[in-house]
């Protein structure tokens, strides 16, 4: 766990970046620092591994103050994860991995057998260890970022705005590795980003910071938006605030209708239903067919039952003319059919709650 | 051959290694001590002032305002001033050819220890490396390349200014030339200009042959930009 104590940066031209910070960070768990340019956020994370020292108040490691630890060693202890990755460009990737294994004195084969695991572990290719970064897409890069931060087994990670510097598909991709690597390694996470939305797809906790680095709120994601603490919370959160939440309403509860499924080059249906969704032989859509024009077929939009949220529910009902949502299981096999009526009454009941 | 000059390779072979001091042997021999143990000295100064020049920035508007003017300074004045200090001796030519050299080689280093990228360095920082670690295997490393080019102008410009040396009897090769002053003949400048071009070239063979070695990384990314 790491604890911030009442923790101020000051400046000597007097300007003050964090203003009596209080905080804590459990163990295992992912704790976000968001909020605009000049809050302080990146300071905060940079006084954890001292490359910036607190001006008063305490930082503790699992209890123990930083202040009272030789920089090198206590970094040496703690992942560090950079906008750009910082890999070093003279170095080859699985050198680069192995930097702080080398760094601890570990012999190079033994390091270089780690950094292997490591990128392997993060999703890339062996072969790419043989290059240099420069040969290497910045999501890549990335990703080798991560592995190098994982090398020597931190039990804690500090991540400053990893994922900012690359575009949103590999941005998605990479917040989902992350997610899945925490899952599986369980580390102290301290992550700081300027984007709401990256903060509540991986907080467990979110820390809100204002300008002059005091703390606006901290909870988990979804307090956090249907609580905001004031109008600062609320204004930084975004107007879609109702619509974000959803994403924390689970479809488990969602009603669906299993009747309105045709298989594919069968009878129209005699149902008196406007909209039929065509099923392959083994269960995965291929479209919506309308009463009026059953010759064409309409698109369609998925979402996992019981797995996804409401809001990709949502999301999948409004990419369709038919409006319902089609409920698939982790194969892709269609389940069910979410109408708009069960969508209302789930909308309705998320609402109150 | 009898009677009229001897051909060229006739005079390359009577004045080789004549065991006097003006043999082309022994001229080479002193062109190589000339040219090279400034380019030495300049590197060894540089480094250290130009790590200095990074570390406290006011240094370095002075540092390279006054190596600009040692630069432009004509290096035969010089030499002439020096005579009164070093006498007649290699000294005399060493010595302003290390400032020449220096005069390059400092904002190599700067420029090269500043082409260092900020998030590069600030991760080395959080990686836990200690200061001395960080410049001997993070900074310099990737400063290398900047310094190796300006090395390797530094290497044959002295390689080149020695020659004038030869006006105050310390020039090397270039002794060569002087003589054919006081005499119409051309094989001795013509063996003075080509063995200076030589070694120009198999100096900056060399350097471009460390380059290579020490910074793989760099012929890497232009393949890659290619």
């Amino acid at each position: 766990m790491i604890t911030f104590e009442s923790v101020t940066k000051r400046y000597p031209d007097g300007t003050v970046a964090v203003d009596r910070l209080s905080l804590e960070a459990p163990t295992g768990e992912i704790t976000v620092l968001v909020g605009p340019s000049g809050c302080g956020k990146t300071t905060s994370l940079r006084m954890i591994n001292r490359m910036i020292d607190a001006t008063e108040g305490r930082i503790l490691l699992d209890g123990e103050p930083v202040q009272g630890i030789d920089p090198p060693t206590l970094r040496r202890g703690i992942g560090y994860v950079i906008q750009q990755a910082g890999l070093f460009p003279h170095r080859k990737i699985v050198d680069n991995v192995a930097t702080v294994p080398y760094l601890l004195g570990w012999d190079r084969k033994k390091a270089r057998g780690r950094a292997m695991e490591l990128l392997e572990r993060v999703g890339l290719d062996p072969a790419l260890a043989r290059r240099y970064p420069f040969q290497l897409s910045g999501g890549q890069q990335q990703r080798v970022g991560v592995a190098r931060a994982l090398a020597a087994d931190p039990p804690v990670l500090l991540m400053d705005e990893p994922f900012s510097a690359v575009d949103p598909i590999v941005r998605t991709n990479l917040q989902d590795e992350l997610l899945r690597l925490q899952s599986e390694l369980n580390k102290t996470i301290v992550f700081v980003t300027h984007d709401i939305d990256e903060a509540i797809k991986l907080g467990d906790r979110v820390a809100v910071l204002r300008v002059g680095g005091t703390l606006a709120q901290v909870a988990d994601p979804k307090t956090l938006l249907s609580e905001p603490a004031d109008d600062f919370v609320r204004e930084f959160l975004g107007h879609d605030r109702g619509i974000r939440r959803l994403q924390f309403v689970s479809t488990e509860a969602l009603r669906l209708r299993t009747d309105l499924t045709v298989p594919e080059g069968g009878a129209g249906g005699a149902s008196g239903e406007p909209w039929l969704l065509v099923v392959t032989g083994d269960g995965r859509p291929v479209g919506w067919r309308s009463g009026e024009r059953p010759g064409e077929l309409e698109p369609y939009g998925t979402f996992v039952h019981g797995r996804d949220s409401m809001r990709t529910a949502l999301d999948a009902a409004l990419l369709s003319p038919s409006g319902c949502a089609v409920a698939v299981d982790e194969e892709g096999r269609v389940v069910g059919v979410a109408t708009r009526r069960a969508l209302d009454e789930a909308l309705a009941e998320a609402a109150d709650g | 051959m009898g009677d009229g000059p001897p051909s060229i390779w006739e005079w390359i072979g009577r004045n080789w290694d004549t065991g006097r001091v003006d043999s082309i042997k022994s001229l080479l021999t002193d062109h190589l001590t000339m040219s090279f143990v400034p380019i030495l000295l300049a590197l060894l100064v540089a480094l250290p002032l130009g790590l200095a020049c990074v570390r406290w920035r006011w240094l370095y508007q002075p540092t390279s305002g006054l190596m600009n003017v040692v630069y432009a300074l004509p290096s035969l004045p010089v030499f002439m001033l020096l005579i009164s200090v070093t006498g007649l001796s290699q000294a005399t030519v060493i010595i302003p050819l290390t400032f020449y050299g220096m005069a390059v080689l400092i904002p190599a280093v700067v420029d090269g220890l500043n082409s260092v990228p900020d998030h590069v360095r600030q991760s080395a920082v959080a990686m836990g490396f200690t200061p001395l670690r960080r410049l001997l295997l993070v900074e310099l490393p990737i400063a290398a390349p900047v310094v190796l080019a300006g090395l390797r102008v530094v290497a044959v410009s002295s390689i080149s200014l020695v020659s004038v040396g030869a006006l105050i009897g310390q020039g090397g090769l270039g002794g060569l030339f002087t003589r054919a002053y006081q005499n119409p003949f051309l094989p001795p400048v013509i063996v003075g200009i080509v063995l200076i071009v030589a070694l120009a070239l198999i100096a900056d063979g060399l350097l471009v042959l460390a380059q290579r070695l020490l910074t793989p990384w760099v012929r890497a990314r232009k393949g890659a930009a290619a």
